[in-house]
């Protein structure tokens, strides 16, 4: 453990910011997504009402919530350059893919709110953003679970250090680096996440009673199935990634941390199941919080297993230290700014 | 095509695109701020509807401005992991300020565009007044990049060509950061407000409201023709810095072959690289030594001073010159006709020609600027860092960069298409003589069911 503090330094710090930032895109714009979900599985005679209530959600905040993302790629290219590099490269499809569902999942949130108000605009519109909304956290998920199996890092180690023409050949780089069975359930299991996410908040926002239990009753099957993929996650790691399989079994902290997540698992759909709203919202969002935050004991102190440690990929001092400098200024006026965000349309929600 | 000639073109696309409406993201804010600010000093609602209308608009298109700029960052490590490898550590730090601009920007837009009813008039104005000076910080930030990359400083050479003993803040302020910074402000300004100012124009030729759009083309002009005014000035400034610091860009953009005193400007004319000459172009004598430096008789490097595989396309950079200025000048002139008749106390919206006029060069600020980054982009190769890291060696080794190239250029023509239609639809619901009662939902998102 000592030996732990020891090694925490400039970058372990400014990747540990990443991560806060990381944190907050997936509470807030992770919900964004899963509204998209809802949107799309929208259901039974409510069906309307349900959407408007997510988009009435989503509306004022999603712009600022997808901000999130963006501090978190420029905090890294900033201060891991190589590391964005990399990921950049060998995960050049998935990226793309995920970029187009970005895209198509803002522009059509607008779209279907300022454009023509006929039906078969409308549903037209809806439906690409509900789309978009799910393929979206599945490649986020992918992503994820490429790295944290040492895939990329291995398929980055078969391109030449610089330039040049690779020794590997297309697929075993750009392919296999992302597209198996763990990455993929790993993108299921962030997709039935936000839909819990978004579900339960949205049991919150809701103003009629028959509308809150929709949501409820998605929040707990969207609960149970996050719960049932992160199970078959751990099951793919023993086969696909030993390393990462053996760091989740063997080590105590893991093993800990797992047994906290579960726990707080358990007291969410509880809570749901009991109807206490705020506190499952607070649980929730605990347990997603700390599903991220289990990444850091797993791979540390890779940043990119088993290619670069956070420290060997950091930028130079100075660099780091304008960059906590700039956060924390930037920090000063923006979480003020957040809350009043928040506030004035929390204020509003319960008016209506 | 190569590869590298896809990564190109891929990352000219989605730049060119992204331009746009980081443009009208920067400039609306304001136009919108001024009419609210109009009507909470006149009591005139026909002020308030003006900036809610606009404010519909420009939901649409800073949407469309967030998730394309956010193509465009990860496009730096999915096109060219080679620059970010080098460059990150220093051109991170504008980068990051930039996103805070964006955040301060994205919160008090969703305050403003959705906070109509919930947050008091002065609190709204406030958001408003946020909302543009973070659009034009953010925008400042950004080009402070590309001003890096143009002339870059801050930073010692050690073997292999790394950077060593970065100084991110000297890297801000390299030497075109503060040219390229005013030129692009100014550049949003003129190119939106112009635009507006030409599309009301037109509304009123068509005998569309008076009362709306007379007031419309008030704002719009205030912003635009002040800004397209000076931009002229403010290029020359942007001249004379490139003439000092990236003397092969200049000689670029002038078509200028031969290491000369006394260089001439040349009006039109079409480069030829192969026989290292420009020819059909009108030659003002001493003209280009004279505007670069101020100076008849000063010496202008031609491109013939390097090798060949050091100079940019010159037809193109040159071609692409001669269209801003040609939009540049033309938005100048109808910019100061419109002041000349506001000081005869003439009113605008009778005037016909000047209507025309002003709705015939409504789209040229957006030419221009098009041309304008093609000039600084096309014109540093085969540099992406000028003299230090060459376009090919910063470009992804990853094959087949047509397939993502051709999806995305596909993606924006489909995105594009979409947005010029719901903005003409806009405009229409504007036309009617009686101006309809303002909608009581925030700035018009339906209430669906509600
Ligand atoms: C409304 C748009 C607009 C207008 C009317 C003009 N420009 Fe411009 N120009 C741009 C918009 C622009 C820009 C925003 O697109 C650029 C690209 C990079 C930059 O800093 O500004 C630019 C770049 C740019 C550069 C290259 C700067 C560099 O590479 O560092 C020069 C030399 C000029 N301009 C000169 C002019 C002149 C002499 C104009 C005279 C009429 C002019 N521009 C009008
Ligand atoms: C201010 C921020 C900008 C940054 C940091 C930036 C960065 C880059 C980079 C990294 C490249 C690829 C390498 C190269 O070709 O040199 C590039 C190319 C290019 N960019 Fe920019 N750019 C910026 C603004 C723009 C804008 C607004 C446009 C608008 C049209 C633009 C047009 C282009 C073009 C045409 C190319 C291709 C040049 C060529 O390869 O011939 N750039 N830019
Ligand atoms: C390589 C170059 C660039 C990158 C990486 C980039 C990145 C981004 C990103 C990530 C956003 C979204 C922020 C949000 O979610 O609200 C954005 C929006 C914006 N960008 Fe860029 N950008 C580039 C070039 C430019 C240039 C040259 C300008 C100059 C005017 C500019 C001005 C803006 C503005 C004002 C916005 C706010 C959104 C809008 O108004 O549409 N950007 N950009």
């Amino acid at each position: 453990m000592s030996a732990f503090f020891a090694s925490i330094g400039l970058p372990q710090i400014v990747a540990a910011v990443m991560l806060v930032a990381l944190n907050a895109y997936v509470l807030t714009g992770g919900a964004d997504f899963g509204g998209g979900v809802w949107d799309l599985l929208a259901s039974g005679s409510r069906r309307d009402a349900q959407r408007t209530l997510v988009s009435h959600a989503i509306g004022p905040i999603w712009e600022a919530n997808h901000v999130w993302l963006i501090v978190v790629i420029v905090v890294l290219f900033t201060a891991f350059p190589p590391v964005f590099a990399t990921l950049g490269t060998v995960l050049h499809i998935p990226l793309s893919l995920m970029l187009v569902g970005i895209v198509l999942r803002g522009s059509a949130f607008v779209f279907r709110s300022y454009g023509a108000r006929d039906d078969a605009t409308q549903r037209r519109w809806g439906r690409v953003f509900a789309i978009a909304s799910v393929i979206t956290p599945l490649l986020l998920g992918v992503i994820v679970g490429a790295i944290v199996s040492g895939r990329v890092g291995r398929a980055a180690a078969l391109l030449p250090a610089n330039g040049g023409a690779s020794t590997a050949d297309f697929s075993t780089v750009y392919m296999a680096s992302w597209l198996a069975a763990f990455p993929l359930m790993l993108g299921v299991m962030t997709l039935a996440l936000f839909a819990f996410l978004a579900a339960v908040y949205l049991t919150v926002a809701a103003a009629d009673a028959a509308l809150r239990e929709d949501f409820r009753r998605r929040a707990l099957v969207a609960g149970v199935a996050a719960l049932a993929a992160s199970f078959g996650a751990l099951a793919l790691a023993h086969r696909e990634a030993p390393w990462l399989s053996w760091a989740l079994t063997e080590t105590p902290i893991a093993a800990l941390l797992q047994l906290v997540v579960a726990l707080v698992a358990l007291l969410a759909l509880a809570a749901l199941w009991t109807r206490r709203w705020r506190l499952a919202r607070l649980a929730a969002a605990l347990q997603v919080s700390l599903i991220l935050w289990g990444w850091v004991p797993l791979q540390y102190p890779w940043m990119l297993p088993p290619l670069y440690t956070t420290h060997e990929a950091a930028a130079p001092r100075i660099t780091l230290e304008l960059l906590l400098w700039g956060l924390a200024g930037g920090s000063a006026i923006l979480i003020p700014s957040l809350i009043y965000l928040f506030r004035t349309f929390a204020k509003s929600a319960a008016v209506r | 095509m190569t590869d590298l000639l896809a990564a190109r073109t891929q990352m000219a696309l989605s730049l060119g695109f992204h331009i746009v409406f980081a443009e009208i993201g920067v400039a609306m804010p304001l136009m919108m701020v001024l009419a609210e600010w109009r009507w909470l000093r006149t009591g005139d609602a026909a002020w308030l509807e003006l900036a809610k209308r606009w404010a519909k608009g420009t939901a649409v298109l800073f949407a469309v401005g967030a998730v394309s700029g956010t193509v465009l960052s990860f496009e730096l490590g999915l096109l060219w992991p080679g620059f970010m490898r080098f460059a990150g550590a220093i051109i991170g730090m504008p980068f990051s300020l930039e996103g805070f601009a964006f955040f301060t920007e994205a919160i008090f837009l969703g305050v403003y565009l959705y906070g109509w009813n919930h947050v008091g008039r002065r609190a709204h104005l406030a958001a408003g007044a946020i909302v543009a000076a973070s659009g034009a910080a953010s925008a400042i930030f950004v080009v402070m990049v590309n001003a890096w990359m143009n002339t870059p400083v801050g930073y010692q050479l050690a073997e292999g060509g790394r950077l060593v003993g970065i100084d991110p803040i000297a890297g801000m302020r390299s030497p075109a950061a503060f040219q390229q910074a005013l030129h692009m402000l100014l550049a949003a300004y003129a190119a939106t407000g112009m635009a507006v100012a030409g599309v009301h124009a037109l509304m009123l030729l068509r005998g569309g409201s008076p009362a709306f759009h007379r007031r419309a083309l008030a704002i719009a002009l205030c912003v635009g023709a002040p800004a397209a005014a000076l931009q002229p000035l403010s290029g020359d400034i942007s001249a004379r810095v490139v003439a000092h610091t990236q003397p092969v860009k200049l000689a670029a953009l002038e078509g200028q072959w031969e290491t000369e005193r006394g260089a001439p400007l040349r009006i039109g004319g079409l480069p030829d690289a192969r026989r290292e000459e420009t020819r059909w172009a009108l030659q003002i004598p001493y003209g280009l030594s004279l505007l670069a430096f101020h100076d008849p008789r000063a010496e202008v490097r031609g491109l013939k001073s390097v090798p060949p595989d050091e100079r940019p396309p010159v037809a193109v950079v040159h071609l692409a010159f001669q269209v801003m200025v040609a939009c540049g000048t033309a938005l100048a002139l109808v910019a100061l006709w419109t002041g000349w008749t506001v000081l005869r106390r003439r009113d605008l919206a009778s005037r016909r020609r000047l209507l025309r006029a002003l709705s015939a060069v409504a789209p040229l600020g957006f030419v221009a600027t098009e041309a304008g980054w093609i000039v600084t982009e096309v014109g540093r190769q085969p540099w992406v860092v000028q003299g230090l890291l060459r376009t090919a060696d910063a470009v992804t080794p990853m094959p087949g960069l047509v397939v993502p190239m051709t999806f995305f250029t596909l993606l924006y023509l489909g995105l594009g298409a979409v947005v010029v239609a719901l903005m003409v639809s806009l405009v229409r619901e504007t036309s009617p003589r009686v101006v309809p009662p303002i909608s009581t939902s925030p700035a018009g998102i339906p209430e669906a069911s509600a």
